[in-house]
């Protein structure tokens, strides 16, 4: 077995320990350690990896094997950031009894990731604090999308059984204030819930999956170079980094390593991904507070950037530049000059923009303070992403587990442990900071040659993650192959859904007219989460 | 206060003319798809690439199959892959492709060819759907009218009623902006539209938090099973006279997500569409061009650049 040093002792450990109740270990990929356990372990197993090696419950996933091995297989993927890898715990569920107990009660970063396999594959929670629908709505009927037997176009009828309970608040004082899912701004369906006693807010109540489009289900319909495009919309702010992570996922099970000159591309491409929603976040938080004119600057730097994105790939979110094995497009003189100008023109005006928002004291007065998420509570619910920097939860895929270029360019990851609305502004601000320099380095050393390799038909039956830290956090893509270049299986994770709950954390004892600057310092994706 | 008013005046005035000069896109941008009729022998190895279906192929057994092809731009994600896969395809930067009707988004063979004139909606189709669709139609009676000069009844009254819409709203514009389903990349264009550089509000147009304050519903995404009731409610709420521009590949036919058990696909399923903006997602320029045209000021302000 080809095992990165880092993870050996942990896999030895983990051996001696459970013995023969791990029936099985395989490393497809050094950094990509799978252990077969037993049905009973997966708890025992998790929370060692998550106590112990203070690995972190990044995703929980399902596969519905019935077919060949008649048993639905759960997995655990724990990312170990100072292992440098990812551990896949798999259990199997049998098919005639598909029970899970859940383990969120010990580490509850599994919680929405758990109702969502309740809910998409009929496995049932045992011991689950809050079992309730979430991925599907109280008024669909008894259907699981993700099973086999299940068909895509299925026609169900249209709103059956009950409305959505919320938890009721009661006391002196408290109503109820329910917002959504048609907002008052441009922004996505979701739906809010505050309970408040006064002005404070006692308890927030997310209701999500509004965009809930089917695209797990919608990728295994799909022949894998079209499921590239599916992978740009399944958060269009993040168009690049999804249908990267995606590609690296195909990449690592056809055993395909991408030129350099494709991974520096991508890395440029990520970045400007990183600085254009960087840069309309700060503008955003600014007017959420009443600072418009520094959100009118950021909005006019955005522009900049979409269009040189315009220059480069035709796209002005960089769309359709993604395909496995490399890139689509190559950057010629002129356009890498038009990247290295925007780089220094970008660089000029964004120190105005913070000088700007650095000396306005009614912004920072609103800022800090607000919002808190405090470092336990982040460690705990796993957040992710800037969000997770901002109260001290220190990782970053781009330096953990290097991928595309990253290994080749020096850049810092800023940690802040205030974890305010003031730190995740910070946060932004120190990033893009960062990305230049990334950027500068990339074009300083940008290796010559092809841009893409060619991939023939992916092999079936593979596993394989790819992963990307995205502007927002990590991104993971799981695929398993299937015959006929196809996917069986692709469960595709963003850091939104993984930020969602300590969106409500944060907002404890605010007040809702600072709902809006908070909840846009996390800026979440509705349609990440949903899918 | 001295800082952020002296960077005001250093950044100046970053307005586009737009459309009163042509929109400022790159010659790389990928726009619509322009066909070689001619030489497009075959369409197969073009709609086998596409990701969205957008290609149909017409009689494989004709002499000259891809002349009973259609492109449908209401499709189309502007990859460009067809373009890589058929020399016949050359991607153009023009971006703005915005149609009263539906039907307008079909590329097909030119007029002279017998496809062409069999896609062609019969009168009586046209009439039907004038009736069961009073509002959407309008735009299309007009279209239709005007090609063919007829001057039917329906067609009159759908261009008096026309004709107040744009009385009523062309010159100052409320928008709702409506998320059926998207993946938030319509959304960020749209945002767009309210930065400096194309400062919707220049036109009198505004974004507005409530439908009821509405003249306009902007609806991106395909529209989920899970939005359908709050978009219905959405239409409801909104007063008349009321435009709904469907936004994207995904509110134009339902893109890649096309319709299934979680998804309605197109706006026009769930409620009555006035203009489609086709894109993936449009850029702010074809945003506009779109919204313009749904409230009749683009032939005012051609007149002026003339």
């Amino acid at each position: 077995m080809n095992l990165l040093p880092s993870l050996r002792p942990i896999l030895d450990e983990l051996t001696q320990r459970f013995g023969a109740q791990i029936e099985h270990a395989h490393a497809p990929q050094p950094n990509e350690l799978y252990l077969h356990a037993k049905l009973e372990l997966a708890g025992a197993l998790c929370s060692t990896l998550y106590r112990k090696h203070q690995g972190r419950l990044a995703g929980v996933f399902a596969e519905d094997a019935r077919a060949g091995q008649n048993v639905f297989f759960v997995y655990y993927l724990l990312a170990l950031d100072a292992a440098h890898g990812f551990v896949l715990v798999r259990v199997p569920i049998p098919a005639d009894q598909p029970e899970l107990n859940s383990v969120t009660n010990a580490i509850p970063a599994a919680n929405w990731q758990e109702r969502e396999i309740q809910d998409l594959f009929g496995i049932r929670l045992v011991g689950h604090p809050n079992p309730r629908r979430c991925a599907l709505h109280d008024d669909w009927p008894e259907v699981y999308p993700l099973r086999k037997d299940f068909d895509l176009h299925s026609q169900l009828p249209p709103f059956m059984g009950e409305r959505h309970k919320f938890r009721e608040v009661e006391g002196e004082g408290v109503f109820q204030v329910p917002v959504g899912p048609v907002h008052a701004g441009i922004i996505e369906p979701g739906h809010f819930l505050f309970s408040v006693a006064g002005e404070p807010v006692l308890y927030l109540q997310l209701r999500m999956f509004y965009v809930h489009k089917g695209i797990e289900k919608l990728f295994e319909s799909l022949p894998i170079p079209h499921c590239v495009r599916l992978a740009e919309s399944i958060s269009g702010d993040s168009s690049v980094a999804h249908a990267t992570a995606f590609c690296h996922a195909v990449e690592r099970a056809a055993g395909v390593e991408p030129p350099p000159r494709a991974r520096a591309l991508r890395t440029i491409c990520l970045e400007l991904e990183r600085l254009y929603n960087h840069i309309a976040d700060i503008g955003a938080i600014c007017t959420d507070v009443a600072f418009v004119t520094a959100h009118m600057h950021a909005m006019r730097l955005k522009e900049r950037i979409l269009r040189v994105n315009e220059e480069l790939t035709g796209n002005r979110l960089l769309r359709g530049m993604a395909c496995p094995g490399g890139v689509r497009f190559d950057f010629d003189a002129g356009q890498l000059r038009a990247l290295a100008q925007l780089v220094d023109e970008l660089e000029r005006q964004f120190n105005d923009l913070s000088e700007l928002t650095r000396g306005n004291s009614g912004l920072r007065d609103r800022l800090e303070t607000t919002g808190v998420l405090t470092p336990k509570v982040a460690r705990d619910l796993g957040v992710v992403g800037i969000a997770g920097r901002a109260s001290g939860f220190d990782h970053d895929l781009r330096r953990d587990v290097p991928h595309d270029f990253y290994d080749q360019v020096q850049f810092t990851v800023p940690v802040l442990t205030g974890g305010d609305v003031q730190c995740r502004f910070d946060v932004r601000r120190d990033e893009v900071v960062q990305s230049f320099a990334i950027l500068r380095q990339v074009m300083a050393k940008l290796p010559a040659g092809p841009i893409a390799v060619p991939l023939g038909e992916v092999p079936a039956d593979r596993v394989a993650l790819g992963y990307v830290e995205g502007w927002r956090g990590e991104i993971f893509h799981w695929i398993h192959t299937a015959p006929g270049n196809r996917l069986a299986r692709c469960k595709v994770k963003d850091p939104s859904l993984q930020n969602w709950p300590a969106l409500s954390e944060a907002i404890l004892g605010n007040i809702i007219p600072d709902f809006p600057v908070v909840n846009k310092s996390f800026n979440l994706s509705y349609s990440g989460t949903d899918r | 206060m001295f800082e952020t008013l002296r960077q005001s005046l250093k950044t100046g005035v970053v307005t586009t003319s737009y459309p009163l000069t042509p929109p400022e896109v790159s010659l790389r941008a990928r726009g619509k798809p322009e066909i070689d009729w001619v030489n497009w022998r075959d369409a197969r190895p073009a709609a086998a690439v596409c990701p969205t279906g957008a290609i149909e192929c017409g009689d494989e057994s004709a002499p000259n199959a891809a002349r009973t092809t259609t492109l449908d731009l209401g499709k189309c994600v502007f990859c460009g892959l067809c373009a890589e896969a058929d020399m016949a395809i050359r991607m153009t930067n023009q971006c703005e492709l915005a149609s009263v009707t539906r039907e307008g988004l079909r590329l097909t063979a030119p007029a002279n060819s017998s496809a062409a004139i069999a896609n062609r909606q019969s009168p009586i189709a046209d009439r039907q759907s004038a009736i069961r669709n009073p509002q959407s139609a309008i735009n299309q009676s007009l279209l239709t009218s005007a090609a063919t000069g007829r001057t039917g009844s329906v067609e009159a009254v759908g261009r008096q009623l026309q004709d107040r819409i744009q009385s009523v709203l062309g010159r100052s514009l409320h928008i709702r902006e409506v998320d059926a389903g998207s993946c938030n990349g319509c959304e960020v264009e749209i945002h767009g539209l309210n930065s400096p550089v194309y400062d919707i509000e220049r036109f009198g147009i505004h974004f507005v938090a409530s439908p009821r304050h509405a003249d306009m519903l902007l609806v991106t995404g395909p529209v989920t099973r899970n939005m359908e009731l709050a978009l219905r409610k959405t239409y409801d709420a909104t007063p008349n006279p009321r435009l709904v521009v469907a936004v994207g590949a995904c509110g134009c036919s339902g893109g890649i997500f096309g319709r299934n058990y979680a998804t309605c696909g197109a706006v026009n399923t769930v409620i009555p569409v006035d203009v489609y903006i086709p894109g993936c997602p449009p850029i702010p320029h074809a945003l506009l061009h779109g919204i313009l045209l749904a409230i009749g000021r683009l032939k005012q302000v051609t007149v002026i650049k003339s």
